[in-house]
């Protein structure tokens, strides 16, 4: 793979803030082994090169299918794996390879809330001792002023303060996630990765769910990466996306931007196959099929990671990989369609990223 | 489907209660649809309204004790499903109803291979020779769209990806051309792009096959894109039903149209504030005998809490079983102006 490897520079916030999460070129690869011997013999590339920041107080979607690496992209920002390579730094400080013991110093800031709150809640622990967990491990309050902060917190996520003795089992899937919010809050962070927080929960409650993190962020002016592979969720919620397909991020832009005109062929048929609760349109999109599956992330394919399934591939595509193109607007996308505006000196290029630089793109 | 056509399917008051320790849970109460030939009828409710237990009632899927199915009646050509004993129903199932689950690896054998799975239905239900089956199998798994299908009639189910034995599940289903698919949230599990996928096969087969489908979601959007008619499911009832354009134009009941403010979408406006739904969903340990949306309902008045309505009947094939509906009503009906 060509280009891969070259770290793309730091897009600059639009209001001149420094981001509170800025990633550089992480890689977070599982290793294979067989035979006898356990010897390796390859590696899942589960995340495999992905730059972003995220600016205080935002919140940025990132979507795809399953198995693209949403999951340990998140995961791997939070430091509960030793990471392949790379760079996080959450609030001006470097924690990508940071010892674990290190990393206890900063935990309290980043929290992480996940899909399946019944999994991830003790079962033998009551709400109230489930809350107060991480106020025993990392503060040196009192009995007293944690049963206070257990209570407050259980206000600020709206559970009624008499199921504080309650067991997780006497809970609704919605109610349980609450609980979970409330544990990732105790400690005043300022990041919470949110990995499919609504995706087990009904419709109805997954409006609630959503409403209440809205809520919570604007209170404690939390920043969320809010993980999810519901389009229209995370339309809702995200104030950029980005769009991950086999350990890259293929694209990366302002939400009204991305859903009104994406630029990336993966982005356009993820976006053309999300079902339209509208029948007049429903009937009315193109729907861009894609043909087959997934390739292996333990053996991408040469040249573009999506050229296997592209709609719009080119020979190149099955050569070179696309370095993310850097587009007016705060639009990133690694696609060979397009040309690298901070390069490029057509001014129409400049104004139009879709159509015009794509046309320019296709030309060999 | 042709006026005056009789359906292919009719089911009449149907009702299931499950038998527990903890008391009975009256699941489907009072059920009536029919399915006319070649249509797809969608079939939405949040988890627990009644959705699968009434379609398993229908073909005898569900274990008794603790279900008991009836009273009512499913009316399939000239029988009453209902009624037939357990080896008449076999033969119905997985011949002309087939049926496909949201997790194909529940459903699928995994010790068994794939080609033996959809042949073993089709020497049970038609009388194939094994090389006959194994043709019309290597057949079926072309028309769902799987590559290099006699190679693949040897493989185990673990060796297809997720989307794939949905295909291979959708194909022991049609195995036996059915007349009547009975789908419970097969791509639920499933990535857009994979349901994408199935919902095109889906049509396709439609047109080709004629069959009439019963389609179960929680997915507004898949309805929207695939129903005729669409019939919403509530604490185990029927609230509303009506053909597509009319239930998403002109929704009636309460919980029909909080629904459709909850979803958010990919095109159209985006909400500020997504609406919820308060309140949690009725726990079924009585038949119902009030509305059984009142407790969350904006528009609940005092007769909601006293007296079960019935499905009235709307302009357009459309009903809703909610008194702003009632017309002998609509006098002293309080909320009937603004609803
Ligand atoms: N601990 C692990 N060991 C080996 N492979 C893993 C591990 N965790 C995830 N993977 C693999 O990495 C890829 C990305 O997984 P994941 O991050 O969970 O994707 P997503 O969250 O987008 O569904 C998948 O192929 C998955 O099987
Ligand atoms: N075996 C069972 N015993 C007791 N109650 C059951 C059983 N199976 C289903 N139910 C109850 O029946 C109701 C309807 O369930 P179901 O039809 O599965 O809902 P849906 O498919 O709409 O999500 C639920 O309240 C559920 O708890
Ligand atoms: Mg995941
Ligand atoms: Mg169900």
């Amino acid at each position: 793979m060509l280009d891969a490897a070259a770290p793309a520079p730091a897009t600059p916030a639009a209001d001149g803030a420094p981001p509170l999460l800025d990633v550089r070129g992480l890689k977070m690869h599982f290793p294979i082994h067989s035979g006898l011997l356990r010897r390796q013999v390859g590696a899942v590339k589960a995340v495999d090169g992905v730059d972003f920041t995220i600016r205080p107080g935002e919140t940025l979607g990132l979507v795809g299918e399953s198995g693209c690496g949403k999951s340990t992209c998140g995961r791997a920002i939070l430091r509960l794996y030793d990471i392949t390579e790379g760079s996080i730094r959450i609030d001006g400080v470097e924690i990508g390879h940071l010892s674990q013991h290190a990393l206890r110093k900063h935990r309290p800031t980043m929290q992480m809330v996940f899909q399946d709150p019944q999994a991830s809640l003790n079962p033998r622990m009551n709400v109230s001792q489930i809350i107060r967990e991480p106020l025993d491990e990392h503060t040196k309050l009192s009995s007293a002023e944690k049963d206070e902060k257990v209570l407050e917190l259980m206000d600020a996520v709206g559970l009624n303060r008499a199921f504080a003795r309650r067991f997780p089992h006497a809970f609704s899937g919605g109610q349980r996630q609450r609980i979970g919010i409330a544990r990732a809050l105790a400690l005043n962070p300022k990041f919470i990765v949110c990995d499919e927080p609504i995706a087990a929960l009904d419709v109805s409650i997954q409006a609630q769910v959503v409403n209440l993190l809205e809520d919570l962020q604007e209170q404690f002016g939390l920043t969320y990466l809010f993980i999810s592979h519901d389009l229209s969720m995370v339309r809702h919620i995200a104030t950029r996306v980005a769009v991950m397909y086999l350990g890259r991020i293929v694209e990366l832009a302002p939400r009204e931007a991305l859903y009104a005109e994406p630029l990336h062929p993966y982005t356009q048929a993820l976006l053309s196959a999300v079902p339209e609760p509208d029948p007049a349109l429903a009937r009315k999109v193109e729907r861009v099929i894609l043909k087959g599956d997934v390739p292996s992330p333990a053996n991408p394919p040469k040249g573009c990671n999506f050229c296997t399934r592209c709609p719009k591939v080119m020979d190149i595509c099955h050569e070179i990989d696309p370095m993310p193109r850097h587009l007016p607007g705060g639009r990133q996308v690694a696609c060979h369609l397009y040309e690298d505006t901070k390069t490029t000196t057509d001014p129409t290029a400049a104004h139009k990223p879709g159509h015009s630089s794509a046309q320019q793109g296709v030309s060999p | 489907m042709p006026k005056g056509a009789p359906p292919v399917l009719d089911v009449r008051s149907l009702s299931t209660v499950f038998h527990t320790r903890a008391g009975n849970v009256h699941a489907v109460n009072d059920v009536n649809f029919t399915l006319g030939a070649g249509e797809l009828l969608g079939v939405v409710g949040e988890s627990g309204s009644g959705k699968s237990v009434t379609m398993m009632s229908l073909i005898g899927l569900l274990p008794s004790p603790p279900a008991v199915v009836g009273p009512g009646e499913v009316i399939f050509g000239d029988r009453d499903l209902l009624k037939i004993d357990e080896k008449a129903l076999r033969e119905v199932r997985g011949g002309e109803i087939g049926f496909v689950f949201q997790d194909p690896m529940t459903s699928l054998n995994p010790v068994f291979t794939v080609g033996m799975q959809i042949a073993e239905p089709l020497r049970r239900h038609m009388g194939l020779s094994k090389k006959a089956a194994a043709d019309r199998a290597v057949e079926l798994l072309e028309l769902v769209g799987i590559p290099d299908a006699r190679r693949r009639l040897g493989d185990y189910p673990h060796q297809f990806s997720g989307g794939m034995r949905q295909r291979v599940m959708i194909a022991i289903a049609l195995a036996c051309d059915p007349k009547v698919l009975i789908a419970d949230e097969p791509t639920t599990a499933l990535d857009v792009t994979i349901q994408a996928q199935i919902l095109e096969l889906m049509q396709e087969l439609r047109e080709k096959l004629g069959m009439a489908v019963i389609w179960i979601t929680h997915d507004l959007g898949v309805i929207a894109g695939i129903a005729d008619r669409v019939m919403v499911m509530y604490g185990g009832q029927v609230v509303e039903h009506a053909p597509v354009h009319e239930l998403f134009a002109n929704p009636r009941h309460p919980y029909t149209q909080a629904l459709l403010k909850t979803v958010p979408n990919v095109h159209g406006e985006r909400a500020k504030r997504l609406t919820t739904i308060e309140g949690q969903p009725p726990i079924l340990l009585a038949p119902p005998s009030a509305c059984s949306f009142r407790d969350r309902c904006p528009h609940a008045w005092e007769l909601c809490h006293r007296a079960l309505p019935a499905r009235f009947p709307l302009p357009g094939d459309h009903d809703a079983a909610c008194f702003l509906c009632d017309p002998g009503l609509a006098p002293t009906s309080p909320e009937i102006q603004d609803a």
